[in-house]
């Protein structure tokens, strides 16, 4: 295989390869930040750069670790990270850090973080581990912005806090539905997601493991 | 004895790992083309919550907590925000632990139980079980409680997915939905049905 570019590894997986729609990786966090738009933003800010920072620094000592204990090793680098996120959340945004409650501490575990620094910084020089670090933090980040939009748009009638479609309690027209904010509308919404993108992008679909047979002739049916 | 109950309850069926709080997505979705090896992969999740969340409520006790260490005379140490790193230390190190013991003593579970144990480690429902027993304050007989419980949940969760993804592999199902895109409406399917115990009280 050759050499990716930067183009490629920064801009691919936000469609072509999304790490959510198409690697399953990261859903675990993706769903329960997702009810408001707030804290989608700043969990798809932290994560995209624990992502990139994980990559580069892992992708810069990849050949002193022995090979037995980098699971280790890669774990101590991403929740130092997380350390220092959680740290800033709770000195400048208090009340957010409140909400997203374990979900920071989470990001140790997302599979993206591990799934990248395995995958990729493990084999590639330190800059474009680092971009594809932010890559598939952004590709994680679209598909969190979105679900954030749809969920506290229609849940809330709200987006940010702000009031955009005026709710029925408080003398407007827009009726919330509450569902949005719950959280199986996260499952269906991200299905839909899915079917939207492969609709879009042919080659992702998988193939069913088993085909319905043709239709026997009315002949032999009878 | 009425309060673990309850909470018991509640850490199974209420607060479900998987489907209230979406933990462990990842190896939910891998791990659930058959019954057979989910069944094999809650089970060692269920073994190692209910090991490591009581371990880490002992940690985060005795060393980590504001004023634990007054034990060792240094009252006004607050380690905790070491509390990520050494929970996941803790999590790796019980998994690996365990997979040793289960080689030399149990070698039919070990077996069984096979690639899982050490993708264990990297699911976000260990980790997870030990974060919200951090925040909520356990102390230790209830976060033995909550660690059997959760990890129960997340078994059972994973289980019912893998019955309904068996029979759903005959169906026909629209291009572009085909395989990821169902099993998300799947398990937004069996999560609403999972709400239907909310409000449940003991």
């Amino acid at each position: 295989m050759s050499q990716p570019t930067i183009k490629q590894v920064l801009f691919d997986p936000l469609f072509n390869n999304n790490p959510i729609g198409l690697q399953i990786l990261g859903i675990c966090s993706a769903l329960a930040v997702t009810s408001n738009l707030n804290t989608a933003l700043v969990m798809s800010v932290a994560l995209t750069l624990v992502t990139g920072f994980s990559n580069l620094f892992i992708s810069i000592i990849r050949s002193q670790i022995p090979s037995s204990i980098r699971m280790i090793v890669q774990m101590v680098i991403i929740a130092s990270l997380v350390i220092l996120v959680d740290q800033v959340l709770k000195a400048f945004a208090y009340s957010l850090s409140k909400q997203l409650s374990v979900f920071v501490g989470l990001i140790i575990t997302n599979c993206i973080v591990m799934g990248r620094a395995e995958a990729f910084a493990m084999q590639n020089p330190p800059m474009l581990s680092f971009f594809d670090g932010i890559g598939n933090g952004l590709g994680y980040s679209v598909m969190l912005i979105a679900l954030g939009f749809i969920r506290e748009l229609f849940g809330a009638g709200k987006l940010m806090g702000y009031t955009v479609l005026p709710a029925v309690n408080d003398g407007g027209w827009y009726l919330p539905n509450g569902m949005m904010l719950l959280p199986p509308s996260a499952f269906f919404l991200i299905g839909l997601f899915i079917w939207a993108i492969r609709v879009w992008k042919k080659d992702q679909i998988e193939q069913p493991s088993f085909k319905m047979a043709p239709q026997v002739s009315n002949k032999e049916a009878y | 004895m009425e309060h673990y109950i309850s909470l018991f309850v509640r850490a199974v069926f209420i607060e479900n790992m998987a489907l209230a709080f979406f933990l462990g997505m990842c190896t939910f979705i891998a791990i659930s083309k058959k019954v057979e090896t989910a069944i094999g992969l809650g089970i060692a999740v269920i073994v190692v919550q209910a090991i490591t969340v009581p371990a880490n409520n002992l940690i985060f006790a005795y060393l980590l907590k504001p004023g634990a260490l007054s034990w060792a005379g240094l009252p006004d140490v607050d380690l905790s925000f070491l509390g990520l790193l050494s929970y996941i230390g803790v999590i790796a190190a019980i998994v690996q632990i365990l997979e040793m013991l289960l080689d030399k003593y149990v070698p039919s579970l070990y077996n069984a139980l096979g690639v899982f144990l050490p993708l264990i480690t990297v699911n976000c429902a260990i980790m997870g079980g030990t974060l919200f027993m951090v925040e909520r304050d356990y102390n230790l007989s209830e976060s033995v409680v909550y660690g059997v419980g959760s990890g129960l949940s997340w078994a059972l969760a994973i289980a019912l997915l893998a019955g309904i993804r068996e029979k759903l592999k005959y169906s026909d199902v629209p291009d572009g939905l085909q395989g990821l895109g169902i099993t998300f409406i799947t398990i937004g399917l069996m999560s609403l049905g999972f709400m239907s115990f909310s409000g449940v009280q003991l």
